[in-house]
């Protein structure tokens, strides 16, 4: 556990020590601002909650989370970094759960600024502060998802926009697999993938937050899912590595 | 136990690598006991690299095994590698850390902590001369710096293996020199193996020499016994003859 946190630690310096960290940072509230407020109409519905808000960031996440993970491992095998991280006394799952938790604390970082939002619906009325929280939480889970995917995918190449790309694409088939489009399409082809579909999406597990309600099931839905995609990224890495 | 009663560190036999159906290294066998300095040696692609890959648990063989200290470096790979020293080809770094910072971060994956941190540190640092630019990244040192902090970082837990891949490369001859002299220091403590193409560098610093070709050893003997194998007595000569033999 030790290895993993001085990788992580590492990494997460490497975010600020670049402009990585406020170009991201800067692009993602200025994004999810703009979307709050004018799309979603943030003022206009005269209502004390963060449902504007929540509506909008799996899209910017979408965009966003394969913005940073594109570099974890693509630059490190086009730098040559890899065989110096790989040779060091520790394991390549510590390796990739470092990369991971320092992507994943970044995006909390990036989240946690959204609190003049919180701030603002305090405010301007009396909402349910236990919707939000329960809404931040899922924010977070589908940024983890996201990011677990993106990881996975950067592991495949050398070049990051090829990362960005995959990982764009990937995370856009997940975070629509439920949508009537896919559903009713695989529903008149093949029923069990419908059926699949609609288990495995991000989005809607992530709207049951936003109403307020974790439950264990989907607690387990985003564990699994992350789990999967970082233990596909650990093979990827060892198939990999040396290409 | 080598001929000379000291111990064997590094343990090379059958040693393959495939890409397909190209046979980068082919059954490649060798020891190196502590206090030798084994020079490897071969033209471009001819599967230094790919040898010394395998050899840190980068690469994993298609065939054979390696190990360091009787650790086998893919069952027991923490292990190996905690007691290898390892530069990369190229001396590859983290261009937007300092060098202290990167330094600091491989004491730290090594399990120095504390005072014992900042002492390996620095002497890792006093070995290869990296004072003046400790607080610089190292995407703005020169060429030359950038190997050292390499060499430093593989230096810095003082292990009893190193394997540096092209440890000159990149540097003026005063530095070249150094690090020749460097390594001639630390030599009777430890099994070293350096991959070069520059031939002098193996008459100054290597007890010993392979010459590999086509990813098969053609020669392993003393410089001085290669160098009687050619009628001119250069080391040149030699090795242009054998590896143009197998190629």
């Amino acid at each position: 556990m030790r290895n993993v946190f001085i990788i992580a630690r590492r990494e997460l310096g490497g975010y600020f020590a670049t402009p990585v960290a406020s170009v991201f940072i800067v692009i993602f509230l200025v994004l999810q601002g703009a979307l709050t407020f004018n799309l979603g109409g943030f003022f206009d519905r005269s209502q004390a909650d963060l449902n504007p808000f929540f509506t909008f960031i799996p899209w910017v996440f979408l965009l966003l989370v394969p913005a940073i993970t594109m570099r974890l491992w693509a630059e490190e095998r086009r730098l040559g970094t890899i065989e110096l991280l790989l040779t060091l006394p520790i394991t390549q799952t510590q390796a990739v759960l470092g990369k991971f938790l320092a992507a994943w604390a970044f995006c909390a970082i990036a989240l946690l600024l959204t609190f003049p939002f919180v701030i603002t619906v305090n405010i301007l009325g009396h909402p349910d502060n236990g919707v939000i929280a329960s809404g931040y939480v899922g924010s977070l889970l589908v940024a983890g998802a996201f990011l677990s995917v993106g990881s996975a995918l950067s592991a495949l190449t050398k070049n990051q926009v090829i990362a960005f790309v995959l990982g764009v694409a990937v995370c856009f088939v997940f975070a629509v697999a439920s949508y009537p489009v896919v559903t009713d399409f695989l529903s008149r082809n093949t029923p069990v993938l419908a059926e699949i579909a609609r288990r495995i999406a991000v989005i809607d597990r992530f709207q049951d937050f936003t109403r307020g309600v974790v439950s264990l099931r989907d607690l387990i839905f985003f564990a699994t899912f992350i789990g999967f995609w970082l233990y596909l990224n650990a093979v990827i890495v060892e198939q990999r590595k040396a290409d | 136990m080598s001929a000379d009663g000291q111990p064997v560190l590094i343990e090379i036999t059958g040693l393959t690598k495939r890409f397909g159906s190209f046979t980068a290294v082919d059954t490649v066998s060798f020891n190196v006991a502590r206090g030798e300095v084994l020079g490897f040696l071969g033209p471009n692609g001819a599967g230094k690299s790919t040898t010394m890959r395998m050899l840190a648990g980068f690469m994993i063989p298609s065939a054979g095994t390696a190990s360091i200290c009787g650790h086998d470096v893919q069952r027991d790979g923490v292990a190996a590698r905690r007691v290898l020293g390892f530069l990369p080809e190229g001396a590859p770094t983290y261009p937007e850390m300092t060098v202290t910072g990167f330094l600091t971060f491989c004491a730290r994956v090594r399990g120095y902590i504390g005072k014992e941190l900042t002492q390996r540190v620095e002497h890792a640092v006093d070995l290869t001369r990296l004072g003046g630019v400790l607080l610089q990244p190292v995407e703005t040192l020169s060429k030359g710096f950038k190997r050292r902090v390499g060499l430093a970082q593989a230096l810095l837990h003082d292990p009893p293996v190193l394997v540096l891949d092209e440890p000159t490369d990149g540097l003026d001859p005063n530095q070249k020199h150094e690090v020749r002299t460097l390594i001639a220091q630390m030599a009777p403590q430890k099994a070293i193996v350096i991959s070069t193409h520059i031939l002098e560098e193996v008459d100054a610093v290597c007890s010993r020499a392979i010459i590999i070709a086509a990813g098969r050893v053609v020669a392993d003997a003393t410089p001085a016994e290669l160098q009687r194998r050619h009628p001119s007595g250069k080391l040149d000569d030699v090795f242009r003859q054998l590896t143009m033999e197998a190629a």
